[in-house]
């Protein structure tokens, strides 16, 4: 079997993405001031444990970047040098991960763990027909009396799976202890001792005590969803878990692309505005004046109406219905960019007017550095704070963002799964009688998690980064032991 | 005084007419007339003749920047580049483009009615409630009371919105029945309607809002003159409520002041869910028909909206802070 990797758009940028934050954290190896601030990051407690969390999500997210086509088995009257032919769809290693749930498909809605459909059927029995709620295909199958069983089965396997989360976490604590004991080269019980009383550098104990929580909640999950839908089912029949886990996806793509697409403008156009002066600053400023005078999801609309008309009269651009709503995604990526850079730009501006002043400029100009040179060497890495601290600040807005633009009919194609389409959606379900509330309820607490941890992260990161935030954040006075 | 508004006046007049430049280049050169005149008729077969009609009941069969048919000046104004600005300029809306054709400048001066009804009072209720909430968290600063407020907060702003108005509609309107579902009645019926929506609205931008405002309070509370109140033996509350919130009323009036505009536009998410027929439903209507003629309008009085705010804002300072002069 042959497969033919699939690059979209947005898994090119993606994955650039990522190697441009490998690339700065080895740099990071070699300029200790920047390090230090990343460890103020990280000995946050808060920050420490939502950035599990998000690279959990990351991990999720970058799995669902790895796209292919299958080969089709070639017919038995093919010749034997004819070209391969691939499936028209695109799996992603998530997908792959996930086959067994991505297959296990019902006929329509089914409630969480259900052994029954949703709503009531003609069934054929021995008797006769009569209406009843039929059996799902996939759900509680392996059980040959639900009434009697399925409390007991579904009570055995979540306990199994607690006890196997119980198992990793204890694995993760045990590596944690190990290291902390190499590390401070004491002995393993001390160690131990140290994490109890959080008396590390690093605040591990909340770091397990996450741990401790997602191995909990991941632990029954894992050990259900192979014969339950843990989520339910939607109306299609679809597993609501694996739409939930592809949303994350989607999320991450808006949140990252879009503030990347801001960059050049805002970065480009700020500097350029607040060193150069004159006419050329006036420009700019009347550039994101126009811009941000604009109601921003009016901008936004007109600009998809508009790319929904030109994707429809050029279908050259793309082989599959899956690049397709990916080009969609990635243009929606950079309708957001293009118009969203005003503030950054602004703050890049304020910055760049009062480091113009500085002494280390001004002495870069008297040795007669280039204009050009000083803007790229000395002013642009002296804002760079302002583009991190945008950036984490951004991605949560713009997931939720995301949702309300989805809802309005502007944001991701339908085929995508999102977390807005599944809002959606869930929207109709809920005033349906009995009432559908699983995928509403899965999208909520996916979508609450990853905005929260992004949030949490966000803070830490400005905290550290931005000196005038420090003072805000509330602290409870520390009693002494 | 007298110049500074009529400076800005010049400049907002100037970004207008670069926001109807960007639109009009937005909406006609990604798509011909002939492409919406295809989208608004509908059906599989379009003849030309069709269009043609279409186009010239609606002013678009001129060339769109440069008519070469005729002389002298008219080459520019006999365009619709410059029939569509001019008209917008002087606040003449024009016709939707859809079958209906409604008379868009009607459709504004009704719904901007309804639209205020909801978003005023959420705007004056909103900003009682931040202010008083921040305030409670910030006199009760470093204490259990503060860290778990803000602990609410982020949590707060970490839900969107829309989950906010379904689980309020499936909570109060279906399960309790205490009021309806959605709708809008004039007059003082309109109030069962309006409470559920201003409630949901308020709390989905509670957490947000408090947390910024408690920021700008703690900013403020770090300076001598508070030292000094502090010093003359004046209570905590006199403090808080008399010194500190003045003085942090500048930063405060900027971040809700750029919800002025919405005030008049009203909100497209919270209208659409309760349908409420204010500007923020037709929008919504607007994109969803793909009728480009009420978005390009709605785009331009957002604007609008947004340029006077904002001048508005400006000379709220010089009232709140007598040290703020206007060049």
């Amino acid at each position: 079997m042959g497969f033919k990797f699939v690059l979209l758009w947005t898994d090119v940028v993606l994955w650039l993405m990522v190697a441009a934050a490998l690339g700065h954290a080895f740099r990071l190896r070699r300029r200790p001031e920047q390090r230090a601030t990343w460890m103020k990051v990280l000995r946050d407690p808060a920050a420490l444990s939502a950035g599990l969390v998000l690279a959990l999500f990351v991990a999720v997210a970058l799995l669902d970047s790895v796209h292919y086509r299958r080969e089709l088995a070639p017919t038995a009257s093919a010749a034997a040098d004819q070209p391969a032919y691939f499936e028209t769809r695109t799996e992603s290693l998530l997908e792959r991960a996930l086959s067994r749930q991505v297959g296990m498909r019902e006929v329509s809605w089914s409630a969480p763990l259900a052994t029954h459909a949703l709503t009531k059927e003609v069934v054929e029995t021995p008797e006769g027909t009569r209406r009843d709620w039929p059996r799902l295909l996939h759900g509680g199958v392996h059980l040959t009396d639900p009434a009697a069983d399925w409390r007991g089965d579904v009570l055995a396997r979540s306990a199994r799976g607690a006890l196997g989360g119980l198992a990793v976490f204890t694995l993760v604590a045990l590596g944690v202890a190990a290291g902390l004991a190499r590390a401070t080269q004491v002995t393993l019980r001390a160690a131990f001792g140290d994490l109890v009383r959080d008396r590390t550098t690093l605040p591990l104990r909340s770091l397990l005590a996450t741990v401790l929580v997602l191995c909990l909640a991941a632990g029954p999950v894992v050990a259900l969803m192979d014969v339950y839908h843990v989520f339910g089912t939607d109306r299609t029949g679809n597993d609501v878990l694996v739409q939930a886990l592809r949303s994350i996806r989607t999320a991450f793509v808006i949140g990252t692309l879009s503030t990347l697409a801001t960059l050049p403008f805002a970065v480009g156009l700020g500097v350029l505005g607040g060193y150069l002066g004159g006419w050329v600053d006036e420009a700019i400023q009347y550039l994101y004046t126009v811009l941000s005078s604009v109601p921003n999801v009016l901008l936004i609309a007109a600009c998809v109406l508009m790319v929904q008309v030109f994707l429809d009269k050029h279908p050259d651009l793309f082989e599959t219905g899956a690049e397709r709503a990916d080009l969609k995604v990635f243009l929606l990526c950079a309708i957001l960019g293009i118009t969203g850079w005003a503030t950054l730009c602004r703050l890049v501006r304020g910055e760049t007017l009062k480091l113009r002043e500085l002494d280390f400029v001004q002495a870069a100009t008297a040795f007669g550095v280039s204009r050009a040179r000083i803007m790229l060497r000395h002013i642009v890495p002296n804002v760079m704070h302002l583009v991190l601290i945008t950036t984490v600040l951004n991605f949560s807005d713009l997931i939720l963002y995301e949702a309300v633009l989805t809802y309005v009919g502007v944001g991701v194609d339908p085929s995508t799964s999102s977390f807005g389409g599944m809002i959606n959606l869930a929207r109709t379900e809920m005033s349906r009688d009995p009432v559908v509330w699983w995928s509403f309820v899965a999208a909520f607490a996916f979508m609450v998690a990853l905005v929260l941890a992004a949030n949490l992260f966000a803070d830490g990161v400005q905290d550290a980064f931005d000196p005038r935030s420090r003072r805000v954040r509330p602290r409870l006075r520390r009693v002494a032991p | 005084m007298g110049s500074y508004i009529l400076r800005r006046f010049g400049y907002g007049v100037l970004i207008l007419v670069g926001v109807n430049l960007l639109t009009f280049f937005l909406f006609f050169s990604v798509n011909t007339p002939d492409d919406m005149a295809r989208l608004n008729i509908g059906g599989k077969r379009v003849t030309q003749a069709q269009i043609d009609k279409w186009k010239s009941e609606r002013g678009y069969d001129r060339p769109l920047y440069w008519n070469d048919a005729e002389a002298g000046t008219a080459r520019l104004t006999r365009t619709v580049l410059w029939e569509r600005s001019i008209s917008l300029l002087a606040l003449d809306f024009g016709r939707s483009d859809s079958a209906r054709s409604l008379d868009i400048g009607h459709e504004v001066r009704t719904r901007m009615g309804v639209s205020l009804q909801l978003a005023l009072p959420l705007f004056l209720l909103q900003l009682v409630a931040s202010i008083g909430f921040s305030l409670l968290l910030v006199f009760f600063r470093h204490s259990r009371i503060d860290f778990w407020g803000v602990v609410l907060c982020v949590v707060m702003l970490s839900i969107s919105s829309l989950f906010y108005i379904i689980v309020g509609q499936f909570l109060f309107s279906r399960v309790l029945r205490l009021v309806p579902i959605s709708g809008y009645a004039p007059g003082l019926d309109a109030l069962r309607f309006l409470v559920l929506p201003v409630a949901l609205s308020l709390l989905s931008r509670l957490g947000t809002e408090a947390r910024l405002y408690r920021a700008m309070f703690l900013e403020e509370i770090a300076k001598d003159y508070v030292r000094t109140a502090r010093a003359k033996g004046l209570s905590e509350a006199i403090v808080l409520g008399r010194h500190v919130l003045r003085n942090a009323l500048i930063p405060i009036i900027t971040s809700a002041g750029s919800y002025l505009p919405y005030v008049f536009l009203g909100s497209l998410v919270f209208e659409s869910f309760f349908g409420i027929p204010g500007l923020g439903a037709f929008v919504i209507e607007a994109i969803a028909g793909q009728d480009f003629a009420i978005v390009r309008s709605m785009v331009f009085l957002g604007a609008l909206l947004y340029i006077v705010s904002n001048a508005l804002i400006d000379i709220t300072y010089t009232w709140v802070d007598p040290r703020v002069r206007l060049a």
